[in-house]
């Protein structure tokens, strides 16, 4: 039954009876999958003169490619930002539950915090691929201490840094290291920020305009040092003003440097954003919208008195604010919540909404020739939904990794 | 011959795809005995493979002992481009059924030496037993497969250049751009065609009546190579009511007469559910 064995011995399993999102479409088509990636089965066919050995009926739901999530602080009361003594034990467990949410992959965050924190925690947390143990780490997310003073939000205002020898050395004197690091959120404005964003691009990391109270012409400096993504879009920088749009200007500006798109993250929790506000993005800049939950370790956990970082944070509800204010301190929606809170709010379609969760993430992150799609020769993490856009099953490199 | 007329193209489709049905299951193929199935591409063949498609899915067909042999496949062009017959018969075919793909065999339009492929080609349908029923169309200028005008009527497999009239026909499947069509082809030629023990000849709309008229009512001619099968033993021909346009009133009625002879080779219809060995 199986293949001739021509290219490779490894089991073959068709995913038939279901509508997969390609091409920016729900194609009613089978998913072939072999060795963890996603198989051509028309090469297949021809080539190779093989076909499935396992069929897998899939009740005329939908298979989409995995969510990812680049913004997310911990869950589950695990806080990413706290050096514990099993801070590889903490990612662990966020990594296993996320799966429930239908994210494959994900940057665990860590907010503004003290040196020997970075120093403790940094070299910990490494790039893994994801197994039936979690969901992949695709690095870092350093959101801080480069941020605005004015625009900290939760962050805690003691341990903002400013670039005093420029570039790289005042990056590596906080940080440590700057392995498995995948985003760095910065505020434009910062002095000799141009440096350091453009050796952090240099480097491959990303880098994200947030916490700041840039105005537009600062902001597109940024974008043409390199820097591509903009941290919880319309939350801690400065609000659209006609006259001067400031970060949210991005969105519509025409002097990025040619061919290339800015990102931007969502909080589509009904609560960081309003909804009118997530239709404006939305419209002005489809492309780019990349769903973030920005969870804090509350997330998952019952009501009540939590930390993150190095404050106490108090939730009610599906609210999570700095506790004895009213200043929100990050999320605890998940991310399969925000598709859905996205396509409700927006209006967009089922394949919009999905893409927002893992095409344009894989995109920013420069990846999506193996991740955030479900194109022939990716990496084989995806998940079944039904119409009501309900994780029921998630897979990562083709093995089923938890089920409803 | 035998000229069976529907009145459009879902019911010629759809009386096609019942024959083919019927022929394979009554064949009763085995691992011992394969029953080879000669087929086209284009646009006329879509609706009869949805309708093989269906009778699949329903349970009532298999093919899992059936061999099938493509007319033909253009030359040079990549076997994984959206216009290639290998994607044709992929898209519209083999992935919704249960045939094996060393029992499907498409000319390779790429291969190394384009003659020893179409020597290969013709030894594979010998090796195979010869072609049970060949399925084919008929091109707006007579032709059979890319047997152009002017094609021996007792060629074999072989590589041919595309006259304008094809190349303009296809042109649509490319944008509409000239530059982009395939000019050469291999093709099975007529005498390979000629070699099945039954051939089918699908025909439907008004733009392929005047070829109908001169495949069937005019002499057997070069310059419609489907004209030949007027010399085969056993020939369908399944049009609908446009594609008669140009035949004369006398034809039409007296095979419109033959059509409850003519369907009972399709009623009842026959379903492998029957043969449960």
């Amino acid at each position: 039954m199986p293949s001739n064995k021509s290219v490779s011995d490894a089991p073959i399993t068709q995913f038939v009876n279901c509508r997969i999102l390609r091409d920016h479409s729900l194609q009613r088509e089978d998913l072939w999958v072999r060795q963890g990636k996603i198989l051509n089965p028309e090469k297949l066919f021809f080539e190779e003169q093989g076909f499935a050995d396992h069929k897998v009926d899939c009740g005329n739901k939908i298979i989409a490619p995995g969510f990812i999530d680049v913004q997310i602080n911990g869950g589950y009361g695990v806080d990413f930002s706290q050096a514990t003594n099993d801070i590889k034990g903490g990612v662990a467990l966020v990594a296993k539950r996320i799966l429930e949410q239908g994210v494959t992959s994900f940057c665990p965050t860590l907010v503004t915090s003290p040196p020997d924190i970075y120093k403790q925690v940094i070299p910990e947390i490494r790039v893994t691929d994801g197994s039936e143990q979690g969901a992949g780490v695709l690095g870092l997310h350093l959101e801080g201490p480069f941020i605005s003073r004015e625009k900290k939000g939760a962050h805690p205002p003691q341990f903002l840094c400013s670039f005093d020898e420029g570039g790289v050395s005042d990056l590596i004197k906080i940080y440590g290291q700057l392995e498995n690091v995948a985003i760095v959120t910065v505020a434009p404005e910062l002095a000799d920020s141009g440096p350091a964003i453009c050796e952090l691009v240099r480097r491959g990391i990303t880098v994200s305009l947030g916490h700041s109270m840039a105005d537009l012409c600062q902001a597109e400096e940024a974008v043409q040092h390199g820097a591509t993504f903009i941290t919880h879009l319309f939350n801690a920088m400065l609000p659209f003003h006609h006259r001067d749009p400031g970060i949210v200007g991005l969105l519509t500006s025409d002097r990025l440097p040619a061919g290339h798109t800015v990102y931007y993250g969502m909080i589509a929790d009904g609560i960081h954003t309003h909804p009118a506000a997530l239709r404006i993005a939305h419209r002005a800049h489809p492309a780019g919208l990349v769903l973030v939950t920005d969870a804090v370790p509350a997330m998952g956990l019952p009501a009540g008195r939590h930390s993150l970082g190095q404050q106490e944070i108090h939730i009610e509800g599906l609210h999570a604010y700095v506790a004895g204010t009213t200043t929100l301190s990050g999320s605890i929606a998940t991310m399969d919540m925000c598709v859905r809170h996205f396509k409700q709010a927006s209006g967009c379609t089922v394949e919009e909404a999905l893409e927002a969760a893992s095409l344009h993430p894989a995109q920013l992150l420069g990846i999506s020739h193996r991740k955030g799609t479900l194109d022939y020769g990716t990496d084989a993490d995806f998940v079944i939904l039904d119409d009501t856009l309900t994780v029921r099953e998630t897979y990562i490199a083709g093995d089923l990794v938890w089920r409803k | 011959m035998r000229l069976v007329i529907l009145d459009d193209y879902d019911s010629a489709s759809e009386w096609a795809a019942k024959y083919i049905r019927n022929r394979i299951i009554q064949f009763k193929p085995c691992a011992d005995r394969y029953f080879t199935l000669g087929l086209p591409t284009g646009s006329t063949p879509l609706g009869c493979y949805k309708k093989l498609i269906e009778y699949h899915k329903s349970g009532d067909l298999s093919f899992k002992y059936v061999k099938t042999f493509n007319m033909d496949e253009y030359v040079g062009l990549p076997r994984d481009h959206p216009e290639s017959y290998h994607s044709y018969m992929w898209n519209n075919f083999f992935k919704h059924i249960d045939i094996e793909p060393q029992n499907t065999h498409i000319l390779d339009g790429n291969a190394a030496n384009l003659q020893t492929e179409c020597e290969a080609f013709e030894q594979k349908i010998t090796a195979a037993g010869g072609i049970e029923l060949f399925v084919g169309g008929i091109g707006p200028d007579g032709h059979i497969a890319f047997n152009e005008p002017g094609s021996s009527l007792v060629s074999r497999t072989r590589v041919k250049t595309l006259a304008k009239d094809t190349i303009l026909a296809n042109a649509r499947f490319f944008g509409n751009d000239l530059s982009k069509v395939p000019t050469m082809t291999l093709t099975v030629g007529v005498g390979t065609v000629m070699d099945a023990r039954e051939v089918m000849i699908l025909i439907t709309g008004a733009h392929k009546a005047f070829a109908l008229y001169k495949a069937i009512e005019e002499g057997v001619n070069h310059m419609w190579t489907v004209s030949a099968f007027q010399q085969h033993p056993r020939s369908i021909f399944v049009c609908d009511e446009d594609a008669t346009l140009e035949l004369r009133v006398k034809t039409v009625k007296y095979f419109k007469g033959l059509m409850h002879v003519h369907n009972q080779l399709v009623d009842p219809m026959h379903s492998m559910k029957d043969y449960k060995d």
